[in-house]
């Protein structure tokens, strides 16, 4: 028997606002327990909570990028269930009428491209955080409890682990170009829960499925989907029976491990939030949120390899993350040639970024010192072996190229006036090398180069030395 | 000091000519309290401390005479939070809570220089009729300390209408500053939906509750109200709308007001004597030259199941956050998570507020939510429209406050549908969001009768210009009940 | 539509309360009493009637994006019954609850 994989995903992605949900507590990670809380987070008596403007049209903005419609009467719901992290023992969600709905993103697979539907899309609040300790007591840390969330529900199309895979790396990709997320999935500001089932081939009902919960790596989604499908295949040829379970990934193993069977579906008394009068986004609203969202990595591409000739690959390097996108385009902008750029992006920057494990912003370099420096190749000033020296003090140092190149005496000796006498001078004491010149001997230019880069520095245009050198050769 | 012989205005005038201190003033309050509340049990907290040194720094910094609450002390329900003044809401599970924030309408009533003179008693967390159900002490009716004081803002009541206070804050979710009013034959007001801020009040039910001023003035209530209304950015249900001067219109000019008496109010169920009452008062503004006809609210009968769904279900959820975590009670002697809220709850709550919290559970519950919360969320859309119908022709509706005057205490807390249906005048009120107010248009052995007036959203204009054309057409707000011999 | 003690032992157990066997018996019985109080609502024809939730007049009530830094700890500490080095501190799940 043939089977077929049923998979759905729940992505949730932590917002970068600067204030949380429903309280103005700041949105800061890695803070000191319990520091970036007020009464509100702690669900003190008496204390109602203030929506967010800027979450909810973080929100709108995610679901307008993943091709949602969004719901122009909405409101929030509570989610009734007791927990330490959950302060109110309700979280602030939406149930009943997310603020997107409808929407699909395009996934490629082997060359393959296919539409993953997005069920709906809301926002809602993030819970704090309850470390378990072997002391045999939890301790909880508030300061996450709050924070935004978009809750990203994908139709059952998912049909492969690699499907699963891709349909993450898409979403992560337009989330971050949205600009409503870091996506750092180290800090768990993207989690994954994931929904499997098996069936034969060709039945129209799906199997029973299991589910994954909070996984932050796509390559545990990946290998997870994988060992589960196998596992409930398996189980089911053997005459067994799928049980509605919740299964962990274990990372060394590689295989899921059983957590718990649900006992029917938990009953958390979901109600009309009364402390936040209902919402109702006009279509002005929804333009004006349209209009600030960034240019997304399709488009870019798009532009990149038909507008400024770069190549296909090229352009989507360039376009994996907004950072290095928008690096790239301001680069240009600056007076760079756009090839160039991406060249220099790709190479020298991002084997930069590699050896010092750093992201791109956290240098020093700026898309116009790049740029700067880019023109300062292309017009002669320096050359390039030169060009890698500027590169370092550029994006280690932050100190602006033409400047520095000035200050340190770098810039390439291409006048034919002062060349002449310092290639004449070194012909007068080679003989030698002249005469070899003469008698074929190729080699003696090379050296002769590399005595009036010595008489200068290094800092004379190899390009323009050589064609004095080769017409005071000829002319002897 | 006799508040008995003042009203606000009054008691403004003695300490602007100085002839009495705000320290005065807060010294006599306290000991008179201490003495009247041998029979009325109506403070769970005293302020007396902080009292004294707010009436003090008062003194110094000199009187204020555009502020007529200044240096007045007043009464505090205990579901209101305040800053470093013990807030229990009359629960166990709050026992030893200490506020580390001041409710919204607490900074107002500080930057109006009113005085917190302490914390009254109530049914817990605002649940009940009878200010029984309070954990820690039961408060008697000021007119016969055998009865109840009505609730859940009880004490509130009984502290001003024995002449402990001038004043009280109270809150209404049911009814619960409008019931406790007409048994202790004082002036109680339910505003608008969203015109005063709830932020700082523990929750009961959130599309319901709303704060109110409990006085024995027309007037007097209106000043109150002005200084605690408006727009609050921590509430977003408080409403934008202007807040007029509601002592304005207090001319007792109700020539050609237009006033209904819904036929449902003054059916069956409601007692003789209060129907003969309401009878009177109608007869009182006609002659006042008001037009009174008999409307009806087809649907207020429904009004109770309506309530007790919607009221518990927000409460369930309201009520989760005391889980023994990060404050309040929790129980000693747990092992796991699952006891400490387990047993923080089950020895923290009281049986009706666990009836109340059990009724909305299961009122949310998935099996059961389109039958109860979706039905009764259905029929209140009802109880509005019937509002809605008659304030497209009256400026106010009248009827009775309670069926009954003041019951005995332990009468009725066995049975909670009896108790519930109490209830059944003043609900619909809080269901579609309306201002009402309670104020005193007779008595029965001894007992007040409340006459409840009820006016459109946001016109408590129009309600207290009324309530203040009744109090000045007749002589029941002077009655004053009489303790060991003397007021 | 009655209610049994099970099922009210179900509800209890959702909202986190417990009751002796008497006070079941007591409880189930009231429970069951106020139920069939609020049953007389199915008599109203509600089809099509949308629902009241929110009795506010205000709508789409929001609050810019803009952080205000939160209370001190030592003062929200202040009501906690046991915490430990700026964490509140309970006994600990003996079953994974759902949530994470």
């Amino acid at each position: 028997m043939n089977f077929e994989t049923t998979i759905g995903l729940e992505v949730h992605v932590e917002m970068k606002t600067n204030s949380k949900a429903f309280s103005p507590a700041p949105v800061q990670y890695g803070a000191a327990p319990n520091t970036n809380t007020n009464v509100v987070d702690w669900g003190y008596p008496g204390v109602l909570p203030t929506l967010n403007k800027g979450a909810l049209e973080f929100g709108m903005r995610a679901a307008l990028a993943l091709n949602c419609e969004i719901t122009k009467d909405t409101h929030f719901d509570r989610k009734n269930y007791f927990y330490p992290d959950n302060p109110k023992a309700y979280q602030i969600t939406q149930a009943q009428e997310p603020i997107g709905h409808d929407g699909w993103v395009e996934i490629e697979v082997d060359g393959k491209k296919k539409k993953v539907g997005i069920a709906e899309m809301h926002v809602e609040e993030d819970a704090g955080k309850n470390t378990h300790s072997p002391d045999g007591y939890s301790y909880v840390d508030l300061n996450r409890q709050g924070t935004p969330l978009i809750e990203i529900v994908s139709k059952p199309d998912i049909s492969s682990a690699e499907e699963a895979y891709a349909y993450l790396v898409r979403l992560r990709q337009i989330i971050q170009f949205t600009g409503v997320s870091d996506v750092k999935m180290e800090e768990g500001s993207m989690r994954a829960d994931v929904n499997i089932s098996v069936r034969p081939i060709g039945s129209d009902k799906f199997g029973t499925k299991t589910e994954m919960k909070n996984l932050n790596s796509f390559e545990h989604v990946r290998k997870g989907v994988q060992y589960e499908a196998k596992r409930q295949e398996r189980l089911l040829l053997s005459g067994g029976v799928i049980q509605q379970e919740t299964r962990r990934f274990d990372e060394a193993s590689g295989q899921t491990i059983l957590m718990r069977v649900k006992e029917g579906s938990s009953d958390y008394r979901y109600f009309p939030e009364p402390d936040i009068p209902p919402l109702h986004i006009s279509d002005e609203w929804i333009q004006e949120v349209k209009a600030s969202i960034p240019e997304m990595p399709d488009k870019r591409r798009k532009k990149y390899v038909e507008k400024w000739n770069i190549p296909e690959y090229d352009a989507g390097v360039l376009t994996q993350t907004k950072e290095m996108s928008d690096f790239f385009e301001e680069t240009v902008a600056q007076g760079a040639q756009a090839k160039l750029a991406a060249n220099w992006l790709m190479g020298e920057v991002n084997a930069y970024l590699n050896t010092n494990k750093l992201e791109l912003l956290d240098t020093k370099l700026t898309p116009e010192h790049l740029a700067t420096m880019i023109k300062l190749i292309e017009d002669g000033t320096i050359s390039s072996k030169i060009a890698k020296k500027v590169f370092k003090e550029t994006i280690s140092n932050g100190s602006e190229p033409r400047n520095w190149v000035e200050e340190k005496g770098l810039v390439q000796l291409s006048d034919a006036k002062v060349l002449e006498p310092i290639i004449t001078a070194v012909l007068n004491d080679n003989q030698k090398s002249i005469e070899d010149y003469q008698n074929g001997k190729g080699r003696a230019i090379g050296f002769l180069v590399g005595q009036i880069m010595k008489q200068t520095h290094g800092k004379a245009n190899p390009k323009v030395v050589n064609k004095l050198l080769i017409k005071n050769l000829k002319e002897r | 000091m006799d508040y008995f012989k003042y009203d606000l205005a009054g008691l403004h005038e003695l300490l602007v000519k100085k002839e009495l201190s705000v320290s005065e003033l807060v010294k006599e309050t306290i000991v008179n309290i201490k003495k009247r509340d041998n029979d009325v049990a109506a403070f769970l907290t005293l302020n007396e401390e902080e009292a004294l040194r707010q009436a003090e720094e008062l003194d110094r910094k000199g009187f204020d005479k555009d502020n007529p609450l200044f240096g007045i002390p007043l009464g505090i329900k205990d579901n209101i939070v305040t800053k470093n003044l013990r807030t229990t809401a009359a629960s166990k599970i709050l026992e030893n809570f200490d506020p580390i924030y001041n409710a919204t309408v607490m900074d107002k009533l500080q930057a109006a220089a009113a005085i917190t003179i302490g914390k009254t008693n109530m049914d817990e967390f605002a649940m009940g009729g009878s200010t029984e159900n309070s954990a820690f002490k039961v408060t008697k009716n000021a007119w016969d300390q055998t009865k109840v004081p009505g609730g859940s803002s009880g004490g509130s009541a009984a502290a001003v209408a024995s002449g402990e206070v001038i004043a009280a804050l109270g809150t209404d979710t049911g009814g619960s500053i409008r019931q406790p009013a007409s048994f202790n034959g004082i002036v109680g007001v339910k505003p608008t939906y969203g015109r005063v801020s709830r932020y700082g009040i523990i929750a009961f039910a959130s599309s319901l509750d709303q704060v109110g001023p409990l006085t024995r003035s027309v007037k007097d209530n209106a000043l109150v109200l002005n200084a605690i209304s408006g727009l609050d950015p921590h509430d977003s249900t408080s409403s934008k709308q202007a807040v007029p001067d509601f002592t304005a219109k207090l001319d007792g000019n109700i020539k050609n007001m237009r006033i209904a008496v819904p036929k449902e109010f003054i059916g069956k169920g409601v007692a003789t004597e209060v129907k003969e009452a309401i009878k009177k008062a109608i007869t009182t503004f006609e002659k006042l030259g008001a037009v009174v006809d008999e409307v009806s609210l087809p649907h207020s009968k429904y009004g109770i199941p309506v309530y007790y769904i919607i009221a518990s279900s927000e409460a369930s959820s309201n009520l989760q956050r005391f889980d023994g975590i990060r404050y309040g009670h929790r129980a000693q002697d747990v092992k796991n998570l699952e006891d400490v809220y387990v047993k923080s709850r089950s020895e923290g709550f009281g049986d009706e507020v666990k009836r109340r919290i059990m009724l909305g559970t299961f009122s949310l519950s998935a099996g059961t939510y389109d039958a109860f919360f979706k039905k009764a969320a259905q029929v209140r859309t009802l109880i509005c429209r019937d509002f809605e119908h008659v304030f497209a022709d009256y400026d106010l509706i009248l009827g009775p406050t309670t069926p009954t005057p003041a019951f005995g205490i332990g009468e009725d807390v066995k049975d909670p549908i009896t108790m519930y249906l109490n209830d059944i005048l003043t609900v619909p009120v809080n269901l579609a969001g309306l201002p009402g107010m309670s104020l005193p248009a007779g008595s029965s052995n001894g007992l007040p009768i409340g006459l409840q007036l009820i006016a459109n959203r946001f016109d408590e204009e129009t309600m207290y210009r009324a309530g203040y054309a009744f109090e000045q057409a007749t002589d029941f707000h002077k009655e004053v009940p009489t303790f060991g011999g003397q007021n | 539509m009655a209610i049994n003690a099970n099922e009210v032992e179900h509800v209890a157990k959702l909202a986190k309360l417990a009751f002796s066997k008497d006070e079941l018996q007591k409880f189930t019985g009231q429970l069951g009493e106020i139920i069939e109080m609020v049953q007389q609502l199915s008599d109203v024809d509600t089809e099509n009637v949308p629902v009241t939730t929110h009795i506010s007049n205000s709508q789409g009530v929001m609050r810019e994006d803009k952080a205000v830094p939160g209370t001190s700890r030592d003062l929200l500490m202040e009501n906690v019954p046991q915490h430990q080095d700026g964490y509140i501190k309970v006994p600990a799940i003996i079953d994974e609850s759902e949530e994470a």
